[in-house]
């Protein structure tokens, strides 16, 4: 592996800005390793090097000229395939938009462009980022780059197995009910949720359009920064956006210091259900907080317990909706157009072809649930926990700063083992959910392995609306003071692929 | 079963859903222009042929025109609302759900008085929601032109994303015998209202003013409202009082026989002013509506609301009043202008300097029989109210009589300029040169030695032929008034 691939994106876009490197240097060495490691990882659905040495090249030329571009002009980015993108297909992991060149590019991928970001390609993820395994994808699944026959968490697989796996130093991701935050925590890297609003959906392909939040994917807390300030910001085409201020997060992610934090320990997240290891390792990172000078207290937040039924109906519900466009008539696949059969015999047979089991299952469990005389038992009762929800963290953070618990309950589980049973599947989002459905922002970040199966966990770090910044501070302090015990980066333990 | 008899035993109740395509320069949720009759689907973008990914973000002018047409309803303006999504499949519809409003309209419970035969019914408004248009299919082959049977389809995205408000009426009872006669002035009161406040140029034959008609029949005597059947397709306001009147006499048929209305969607047809049954209601679909995610609510502010209000224009029953008494004319003669859509030309053509009872003369005379062989709306002959005005003065001046003028007007019509180049081209001035109308008349009392005799022996009333003879003689360009005197001068009998 060369030097460049191990060089954090900061680096990298200084020495790009300052001409010691080119953006065609770094470009080509992470394609290459691409082309080294993916027959084992399977992270990119589309690579086009071409493409992205064009782009590297155009980069360099702006910089050549002596044009200003951000801190992180002329790094690669590899972009969650349900991000649309004017060079490259976007298939949201589906049969159903295999091919699909979209003539227009999302905010994020749009204004990564503007800022000079190379994209490498587009990652795998779980059929319209149902799924917490990647294992959903229309195109196989995606490996754990720390355990080839695990998983590397879901949605967003592709994306968190990419920069695991050197293949690139920055990616996004979206967080729908712990889609950044879980796949982050079990392959050890650095995962932010934003505040809902903060980022753009426009050009994200949606799955349920009230919990959908864009973010970023890295090894370091700064770098998850960067990339966050990049691409976030209020968008005229996204009615949600949030017509205020990015938070200060490059800022916070430099400063690192959380003396007289106040920190509060969810008490309903931990006990049955948990791995040991991950405990362990959590209760640890508490530890560490409070002899970097946090104040920690346990807080109760009794409604989080129906966090998980509440969003397995309000996404489903959205989902069904949301999904209704891909119908064959005006892009993607068309099954049964053979001159004889209807309109509607076309629809119901390409979605039928063109949609896998877990988005059948949650389409069907949406439409069942908004349907007449089931509206109020089911979606109206999820919209009042999910009010209960948010009280429960507006209550919380009238106490603490900032909440803490594990990130997912278990470690990266073996490829397979959850695919025929969806609970069991959708446990490896409990403690990331109640932060989608109330809204505000959470981070997960690297705090040790495991010991029963040497494989990372993931704290997560939760901050009030708009106190995304809260994250990386909280985050950046944890890194540094666990980085200094183990000597460098939790990713250095990885196996070699 | 005929009209008369089915009141006789049956009282109708109405329903009116009509919708609205506001004039807004671009679509409901992006950016994309509005005008009618552009090459199909070049009047599109991702959000409005709902590319993945797309988002809508929502008109704030469309939001401006509901709430100024929930005002001019007399509507409460809601404090707090929001988008719904309705979602059912259909080709002509992007994303397969129709961004809507449910149970939170922008406006509720309000009114429209509309007159008809001399009597004030108020019509009450349920509710009036903001809402987006459907592309537009075209069935190709089949005999019916609708999906069933069709070859294939063709679908045209510009008008998907179109801004349209729905106007829902509450039931109408009690109109009686006069149903269709109050479908009609509700439409036509609608349409008028919507043109006074500018937001939508409602032209039903392009379908940016669409009514569906709801009608049920009850009994006489009973109190308990039947089965209602749903007219769609109902493109003019002739099609409105005729929907109704069919629709009366065929549920009429249908329940005199012992049968029952099924509640259903029907299709009118112009050509034989009958509906035909669509879609049956009893199978319902059910739209699963749920709050917009992708928009926020809306709030308006009640300042703005208020001075949204104070803004409105004088409204067209208001104005109508003001005209009728400015300009003198019976109820009568003004519920033919309305009806003849002429107000707002006669008005105009008072304002370019004509005296009221000349323009409106015009207008509902010479001019509403030639657009009527014409088979066109008044507005749409090509005369402009400056061209009428232009007409009574040169007749009042004398230059022209009523038959020159209705050949002025003809000219005019015919595209051959404006009055004054229509008389210039067709030498149509009255013969004023008293000379040349001597020479004329001492020709015809030659000719007509007899009628002079009859003159000259105190025959007075012979006098006509004589006259006639020299009107004939100029081709019409004499003044009959001046020539009448000559020859009674000329026969000593003055």
């Amino acid at each position: 592996m060369t030097e460049l691939l191990r060089k954090t994106a900061a680096e990298l876009g200084r020495l790009i800005g300052s001409r010691e490197v080119s953006a065609v240097e770094v470009a080509q060495a992470h394609l290459d390793r691409i082309a080294e490691v993916e027959p084992k990882v399977n992270a990119f659905l589309h690579v086009d090097p071409d493409v992205t040495l064009a782009q590297a090249r155009a980069v360099d030329d702006r910089i050549g000229a002596g044009e200003r571009l951000g801190p992180l002009a002329g790094v690669p980015v590899a972009h969650k395939d349900v991000f649309t993108t004017t060079d490259m297909p976007t298939t949201a992991g589906s049969k159903i938009l295999e091919g699909w060149r979209p003539p227009y590019d999302a905010t994020v991928t749009g204004r990564l462009r503007e800022a000079g970001l190379v994209i490498l390609g587009k990652t795998n993820l779980d059929e319209f980022a149902m799924g917490s395994s990647t294992e959903n994808s229309a195109y196989g699944p995606t490996r754990n780059p720390w355990d080839l026959s695990r998983i590397p968490g879901g949605s967003s697989g592709g994306s968190s197995a990419s920069v695991a796996a050197y293949e690139a130093p920055l990616s996004t991701g979206t967080d729908t009910g712990g889609s950044i935050r879980q796949p982050a925590a079990v392959t050890g890297i650095v995962g932010m949720k934003p505040t809902y609003g903060g980022s753009s959906r426009y050009g994200l392909i949606a799955f349920a359009s009230s919990l959908d939040t864009p973010g970023p994917f890295a090894r370091n807390v700064l770098d998850a920064a960067l990339l966050h300030e990049a691409f976030s910001g209020h968008d005229v085409m996204d009615s949600t956006s949030i017509h205020a201020e990015v938070p200060p997060v490059v800022e916070a992610a430099r400063q690192a210091d959380i003396a007289g934090l106040r920190v509060g320990v969810v008490k309903e997240f931990g006990g049955e259900g948990y791995q040991p290891g991950v405990l362990a390792r959590f209760h640890e990172a508490v530890e560490l907080l409070e002899s970097l000078g946090a104040k920690v207290v346990e807080v109760s937040c009794p409604s989080f317990g129906y966090a998980l039924p509440a969003y397995y109906l309000i996404a489903p519900s959205e989902c069904s909706s949301n999904l209704a466009r891909f119908d064959a008539m005006r892009y993607g696949l068309r099954i049964g157009d053979d001159g004889t059969r209807s309109a509607e015999e076309v629809m119901a047979l390409t979605r039928a072809a063109g949609f896998g089991p877990e988005v059948k299952r949650r389409i069907m469990l949406g439409t069942y649930a908004l349907s007449s005389g089931y509206y109020d038992a089911y979606y109206g009762q999820a919209q009042k926990v999910r009010t209960l929800i948010s009280r429960d963290f507006d209550a919380a953070f009238h106490q603490v700063d900032v909440l803490v618990s594990p990130t997912t309950p278990t470690t990266a589980f073996p490829i397979g083992e959850r695919a025929d049973d969806p609970m069991a599947m959708y446990l490896a989002d409990l403690c990331t959910i109640p932060t989608n459905l109330a809204g505000n922002a959470a981070i997960s970040v690297p705090c040790g392995l495991a010991d029963e199966d040497g494989l990372p966990v993931g704290l997560q770090i939760m901050a009030p609306v708009l106190g995304d910044d809260r994250c990386y501070r909280v985050g950046a302090a944890v890194e540094r003071a666990l980085e200094d015990r183990w000597g460098g980066p939790l990713l250095a333990k990885a196996p070699a692929l | 079963m005929p009209y008369d008899e089915a009141l006789e035993r049956f009282e109708p109740v109405l329903g009116l859903e009509t919708h609205v395509e506001l004039g807004t320069a671009s679509k409901m949720f992006c950016g994309c222009p509005t005008e009618f009759g552009a090459p199909p689907n070049t009047q599109v973008c991702p959000v409005c042929l709902a590319l993945p990914g797309s988002l809508p973000v929502a008109n704030a002018e469309a939001i401006e025109s509901t709430i100024r047409i929930g005002l001019a309803l007399n509507c409460t303006i809601a404090e707090w609302c929001r988008f719904a999504r309705k979602n059912y499949f259909y080709p002509d519809m992007p994303k397969n759900y129709q961004i809507s409003q449910y149970d939170e309209p922008l406006c509720t419970d309000g009114y429209l008085d509309v007159v008809v035969d001399g009597r004030t019914v108020r019509v009450e408004i349920e509710r009036v929601h903001l809402e987006e248009d459907t592309g537009k299919s075209t069935h190709v082959g089949g005999a019916t032109g609708r999906i069933h049977g069709a070859d294939y389809s063709i679908v045209d995205y510009n008008r998907a994303g179109i801004p349209l408000v729905e106007i829902v009426t509450k039931p109408i009872a009690g109109a009686d015998r006069l149903a269709p006669d109050v479908a009609r002035a509700y439409v036509t009161e609608l349409r008028e209202l919507m043109r006074a406040l500018g937001v939508s140029d409602v032209r039903m034959e392009e379908g940016s003013l669409r009514c569906d008609v709801n009608v049920s029949l009850m009994p006489r005597g009973s109190s308990e409202w039947g089965t209602r059947s749903e007219t769609k397709n109902v493109n003019s306001l002739r099609s409105v009082e005729r929907a109704v009147r069919g629709e009366i006499e065929r549920q009429a048929a249908i329940l005199a026989d012992g049968g029952r209305i099924i509640q259903e969607t029907r299709h009118f047809h112009e050509d034989t002013g009958r509906t035909t049954s669509g879609r049956s209601k009893e199978e319902a679909q059910d739209y699963r509506y749920f709050p917009e995610p992708d928009l926020l609510p809306m709030a308006p502010d009640r300042d703005w609301v208020a001075s949204l209000k104070a803004a409105l224009p004088e409204l067209p029953s208001v104005r109508r009043a003001r005209l009728q008494a400015e300009w003198g004319v019976s109820d009568l003669d003004m519920a033919a202008m309305h009806n003849a859509d002429a107000i707002g030309l006669v008005e105009a053509t008072v304002a370019a300097g004509a005296p009221a009872a000349d323009a409106r003369k015009w207008w509902m005379g010479e001019l509403a029989r030639r657009a009527n062989e014409a088979g066109k709306p008044l507005a749409e002959l090509s005369i402009t109210p400056a061209d009428v005005a232009r007409v009574t003065e040169l007749v009042a001046s004398g230059a022209l009589n009523d038959k020159l003028a209705r050949q002025v007007l003809e000219g005019v019509l015919a595209g051959e300029g404006g009055p004054d180049d229509v008389v210039a081209k067709r030498g149509l001035q009255i013969v004023s040169d008293e000379g040349e109308l001597l020479a004329i008349i001492d020709k015809v009392l030659a000719d007509n030695a007899d009628a002079a005799d009859k003159v000259r022996s105190g025959k007075v009333a012979a006098v006509g032929a004589l006259v006639g003879g020299v009107m004939k003689a100029s081709r019409g360009k004499a003044d009959a008034g001046r020539a009448r005197e000559l020859i009674l001068e000329k026969l000593g009998v003055s």
